[in-house]
């Protein structure tokens, strides 16, 4: 597709839609949200920067495989359940870290749950584009 | 496969050849330690906890029917891991191979001295596995690999059986533990289902340890390298049925259906098998078929209680892997020295090869059941244990004459027609003596053949009776082993077996001639296994055909009708209809929702442009996400809006390349189609409703109400179950999305190879 506007469009709307994908990840815990939406709001993002700009333009954009995203993200998520075996608990039991709490005040929860959410938004991610990018270059 | 000439004398693989050797002697070494101990009637136990909530664990047990078989497994490893170290010598894949004869001989110790069924299954499997890659050691050939397969088919098939059998052994017992299932022998017995679990339990063990009709595949697993059959074919893996059956001796024994099964099968094996040993030209194969009469022999006596045959059980067991080991690494000197195993063509070896014909000699004078060895007083046993068995006494011990008769026959033509007849044809290479490392092996197997034959007292104590202990519970039926017992009726068995035994010898060509020919016009196991399997091959294809016939329409009506049958058949059996709903509740809003997704599908079934379709498709999916939104599940509602653009950008790329829906193979209408489709809505309708209709379940959804942000610390239960409560499973969604991108990705790339990106 060639149309001007919708890639100067697609400057502004991809970089926002990722921010808004990071978004919705962090949030998930407590509101709508999480890894699996998060994954999809951002690699929206890329297939709309793919459609307005080529897929060679896109996979530059990326860096990275995105095969590779999705495997680092299985990768991380796996390692996030196995680390509660260090603290002796059963695997996936999330472990956390409540940094400044005092009281009621929970302070900046940091958890073993959000590392794998994000190895979840990893891998919908890399999965989906990886999927688009093949499809759109073979056929 | 033959080994490998090597033309300097062999020095052996430095330390990956080593280190086995080492690590057997030490295990060794632990475990005599131990026989003090259990002697004096202690079995020792330790227990790591597993899956406690399963009730599994890595528990172990030691008494004397498992450290009988641990001092078996890793005395018999220590000679065999010395031995292939120079029968391999500069084997490119020596340090592959000495993996795997490591790994299988610490699962067999494993399986041997596990406690917990779930343990005991799991060590069983490896066992499974690590046989499988040692049979197909040789993979380049065929046959290699088709050994492989088969061992590990039979086997593996025989395994799920005995995993079934398990579970229900541990449900019915409430106990997975060995050692406490044992115990309940009578429940067990009057329990409805002691059948299902005897025929479970028995069919993995009668394919682990090859009894008929299931012993086609230990004569092909002769293909592994002479020194892995010598430890896993004679000595240790086969025999793992064996142990088994005698470790759930005590629990299972004592009914007809047990007696009679082990009986006829160990019987009939026992007898069959000999008789087929005596046909085999191919020294090895020879061997393998006596192991299965050994197996079929060790099989009958299982059947029975009394103290004698589990005595002649216990000093059988010994005796035959002591003499079946050695005779083994024998057969595999006399390969690694002349280059041929056909006892037709080898002769005269003794000259060449006079230690190697030493060892044969005595551990072959232990097989044919001579005094002064153990195996005569192993074959004394046999026969006053075939005489107490409860019933038709003399047709198992004129069984077993005749078993023995024919083993002395085999005895003589693998261990004494080579070294001292004269020779039927031209080695392939010049007779010499095999190096050192592979003399020590068969040398110590045959000499203690001879010194426990001369002091049984050695093992009485030490192994024997610890054995019908575990087995009996008690020590006080265990008989004496004694070289001479005076003259009594198993002595002139005895002797009846070695008169028929020299005349089997002496005849044995022509004996051979007869039985070629008899073999020929009978039913072929090995044969009938091809046969299974090209049928079975030729089964999947025609259903491959008939259901996957590469159009994708076939596909997805193949796949609704099955959905139609399974659901609309339960709707119908149970006669589950549901009543009409109650529709006061229904509000205009969900009216028009309704409409519009009901319009979205039609117009899609209709249309015959394909960007009408999906727009028409992403109406329906953005439908559903809207009902998700009105009903209070926004998570949902955000996901389905999310993966509706996406399929939709995902399958315009796809679909925009395509003809145009008219034309002959799409227009028109397919009543087929029309009636699938509506039936399926109407059944997933019912179903819907007549769900609705049961009152909710709402225990799970308020523990997550409730437990989400105290123990969770999210208030977003949907994220909250999916990334903490359920991970696991998520963890498993997630690594099913690579493996379907990746796949995906695979696909796409196969049709066109481009340069990778």
């Amino acid at each position: 597709m060639n149309s001007i506007i919708l890639r100067a469009g697609t400057r502004y709307l991809a970089g926002l839609l990722l921010l808004f994908s990071l978004f919705m990840l962090l949030r998930g815990h407590n509101e709508p949200g999480g890894g699996f939406i998060g994954g999809l709001i951002g690699s929206t993002g890329f297939v709309l920067y793919a459609l307005a700009c080529g897929i060679a333009d896109a996979r530059a954009a990326l860096r990275v495989l995105p095969q590779n995203i999705a495997m680092a993200g299985l990768g991380i998520s796996l390692l996030a359940g196995i680390a509660a075996g260090a603290f002796g608990d059963a695997l996936f039991t999330g472990q956390w870290l409540f940094i400044g709490a005092s009281g009621d005040d929970k302070g900046l929860p940091l958890s073993t749950v959000l590392i794998f959410d994000i190895g979840v938004y990893m891998v919908v991610f890399g999965s989906i584009l990886s999927l688009v990018f093949a499809m759109e270059e073979e056929i | 496969m033959s080994a490998a000439p090597v033309a300097d004398a062999p020095r052996g693989n430095g330390l990956i050849g080593l280190l086995p050797v080492a690590l057997a002697l030490a295990l060794f070494g632990a475990f005599m330690t131990a026989v003090p101990t259990v002697a004096v009637g202690d079995p020792i136990r330790f227990v790591w906890e597993w899956v406690p909530s399963l009730s599994i664990a890595l528990s172990f047990y030691v008494d004397g029917l498992s450290l009988t078989f641990a001092l078996l497994i890793s005395g018999i490893g220590t000679l065999v891991f010395l031995y292939s170290n120079t029968y391999l010598a500069g084997h490119p894949q020596f340090a592959r191979f000495a993996l795997f004869l490591t790994g299988f001989m610490l699962a067999m110790l494993g399986l041997v001295l596990a406690d917990n069924l779930i343990a005991l299954f799991v060590f069983w499997e490896l066992t499974t596995i690590t046989s499988y890659l040692l049979i197909g050691f040789g993979h380049e050939t065929t046959k290699g690999r088709r050994s492989a397969l088969q061992a590990l088919f039979v086997t593996g098939a025989g395994a799920l059986a005995l995993l079934a059998g398990f579970i229900l052994l541990g449900a019915v017992a409430g106990t997975f533990e060995l050692s406490e299932i044992v115990t309940q022998g009578d429940a067990l017995k009057a329990h409805a289902l002691y059948l299902p679990i005897l025929i479970l339990v028995l069919a993995g063990t009668f394919t682990k340890s090859a009894q008929f009709p299931f012993h086609f595949w230990l004569p092909n697993a002769m293909a592994a390298p002479t020194p892995v059959s010598a430890f896993l074919h004679s000595a240790t893996m086969v025999k793992a049925g064996v142990y088994l059956m005698a470790r759930l001796h005590p629990g299972l024994s004592g009914t007809d259906v047990w007696l009679w099964t082990l009986t006829i099968a160990g019987a009939f094996t026992a007898v069959f098998a000999s008789v087929l040993a005596l046909r085999q030209n191919d020294l090895k194969q020879a061997l393998a078929y006596t192991t299965l009469m050994a197996l079929g022999t060790l099989t009958l006596f299982l059947g029975q209680a009394s103290g004698y045959a589990m005595t002649a059980f216990a000093t059988f067991l010994i005796v035959h892997s002591l003499y079946k080991a050695g005779l083994f690494l024998v057969v595999g000197c006399i390969d690694y020295g002349t280059g041929t195993r056909e006892a037709e063509i080898l002769g005269g070896l003794a000259r060449a090869m006079p230690v190697t014909a030493a060892a044969a000699g005595l551990a072959a004078l232990s097989m044919a059941g001579f005094p002064p060895f153990l195996g005569f007083i192993g074959k004394e046993l046999k026969y006053a244990g075939a005489l107490a068995v409860g019933s038709e006494p003399l047709i198992v011990a004129a069984c077993l004459v005749l078993a023995n008769a024919l083993m002395l026959a085999v005895a003589g033509v693998v261990a004494f027609r080579p070294f001292w007849r004269p020779a039927g044809g031209v080695t392939p290479r010049t007779p010499t003596e095999a190096p050192w490392p592979m003399l020590i092996g068969p040398v110590i197997l045959a000499v203690m053949g001879g010194l426990f034959g001369l002091y049984p007292e050695l093992l009485q104590g030490a192994l024997v009776d610890p054995t019908v202990a575990s087995l009996l519970g008690s020590t006080e039926d265990a008989k004496e082993l004694k070289l001479w017992a005076g003259v009594n009726l198993p002595l002139i068995l005895s002797i009846v077996t070695v008169g028929l035994g020299l005349i089997f010898y002496a005849t044995h060509k022509r004996l051979r001639n007869l039985l070629a020919r008899a073999d020929a016009a009978a039913p072929n196991f090995d044969r009938g296994w091809d046969q299974f399997l090209a049928g079975f091959k030729a089964f999947a294809a025609w259903q491959t055909r008939m259901i996957q016939p590469g159009v994708l329409r076939t596909y997805i009506f193949a796949t609704f009708l099955t959905v139609l049958l399974a659901v609309g058949g339960t709707i119908a059996l149970r006669g589950a209809l549901p009543g009409l709903p109650d529709l006061s509740d229904v509000t205009a809003q969900n009216v028009v929702l309704v409409l519009l997704i009901v319009a979205g599908s039609l117009l899609t079934t209709v249309t015959d442009s394909r960007i009408t379709a999906m727009a028409a498709l992403g109406v329906v999916g953005i439908g559903v996400a809207i009902i998700f939104i009105v009903f209070g599940a926004p998570d949902v509602a955000i996901t389905q809006l999310l993966v509706e653009t996406l399929v939709v950008v995902l399958v315009a790329v796809a679909l925009l390349r395509l003809p145009s829906l008219k034309g002959p193979a799409f227009g028109g209408f397919r009543p087929w189609d029309a009636a699938l489709a509506v039936a399926i809505g109407t059944a997933v309708t019912l179903t819907l409703l007549a769900v609705v209709e049961a009152p909710l379940d709402r225990r799970l959804s308020d523990y997550f109400e409730v437990a989400s942000w105290p123990e969770a610390f999210g208030r977003n239960i949907v994220n909250v179950i999916l990334v903490d409560f359920r991970a696991l499973d998520t963890f498993g969604e997630i690594a099913v999305v690579v493996i379907a991108a990746l796949s995906a990705y695979a696909l796409l790339r196969t049709t066109a190879p481009k340069d990778e990106p």
